[in-house]
């Protein structure tokens, strides 16, 4: 189970993200948790998976706009489905990889599945309890979720 | 009169991620007229395959890939050509990860998210500029 601290990780790497790779900060809502259902997926979720010292996932869902306007942001040209199923699974990357930083290299992470509304049910599902991270960025809304045993 | 120097032939760089917006955003981004980049590659495994063919004299590398990942990914592309010189370009931020692939034989470590300052400097960085 996660603890406050655990927390606080993802959420500065969350905002480390959107100020770092877009040049435009985020701000982020007051985690809260999310006990044994399917937290709630936009358009598209990158799902990271992780094992080692700990086991879980974490993902990142954000609805389509957002993630056209974070790839013209980083002055990509092509904001075509390829890149933003894409750009999904790289955020839901970095944000895991970055947690390393604090739970150290047995903090596993696997590539991202890359998960839209027709299979994010079974991708994204969760059991016991699950963190939601809001995130507003601009004028869009996305969520960072974290469940860890 | 004296000979007129030969330009410097830039150095042969090759891209290496998983993810086709990093391998495209690395490429746009980097300014340094010393690189070319010549090639691009979706995991270790198609890396060390291009590797072979290209011999590019600088590679950024992803570590977290499927079929093959960027720590054996040095592995195998020391051995081809020891001088390659490799910047690491990765999520995975512990010490511990960039040693490893230092030890392995990469030459530098960047952290992503980075900003196109943080990776021109660190490719400035890599080839000593």
């Amino acid at each position: 189970m996660l603890d406050t601290e655990e927390v606080r990780t993802f959420v500065q790497g969350t905002v480390h993200f959107f100020e770092t790779a877009t040049g435009h900060p985020a701000t982020v809502g007051s985690p809260y948790l999310c006990i044994d259902k399917a937290a709630v997926v936009q358009d598209y979720a990158g799902v990271i998976g992780i094992s080692g010292n700990r086991e879980g996932k974490v993902y990142f869902t954000a609805p389509r706009g957002m993630l056209s306007v974070m790839l013209m942001c980083m002055n990509e040209t092509d904001t075509g489905e390829q890149n933003v199923r894409d750009l999904v699974g790289e955020v839901a990357n970095t944000i895991s990889g970055n947690a390393r930083r604090d739970f150290g290299r047995n903090f596993i992470i696997s590539t991202p599945t890359i998960c839209d509304r027709t299979n994010a049910a079974t991708a994204a599902a969760t059991t016991g309890r699950s963190f939601i991270i809001p995130i507003n960025w601009r004028s869009y809304s996305a969520n960072v979720v974290v469940c860890l045993q | 009169m004296s000979a007129v120097p030969k330009p410097k032939q830039p150095l042969r760089m090759m891209i290496v991620d998983d993810s086709n917006v990093m391998r495209r955003r690395i490429e746009r981004s980097q300014q340094n007229d010393q690189l070319e980049v010549v090639g691009t590659a979706v995991n270790g495994l198609d890396a060390v395959t291009k590797f072979k063919q290209l011999m590019p004299d600088v590679m950024t590398l992803d570590l977290t890939m499927p079929e093959m990942d960027g720590i054996e990914c040095v592995e195998h592309v020391i051995k081809i050509k020891p001088d390659v010189l490799i910047l690491v370009v990765s999520a995975l931020a512990d010490k511990a990860t960039a040693v490893e692939a230092i030890e392995k034989g990469a030459n530098g470590f960047l952290c992503k998210p980075f900003t196109d300052d943080q990776l021109n400097e660190a490719l400035a960085e890599l080839i000593g500029e």
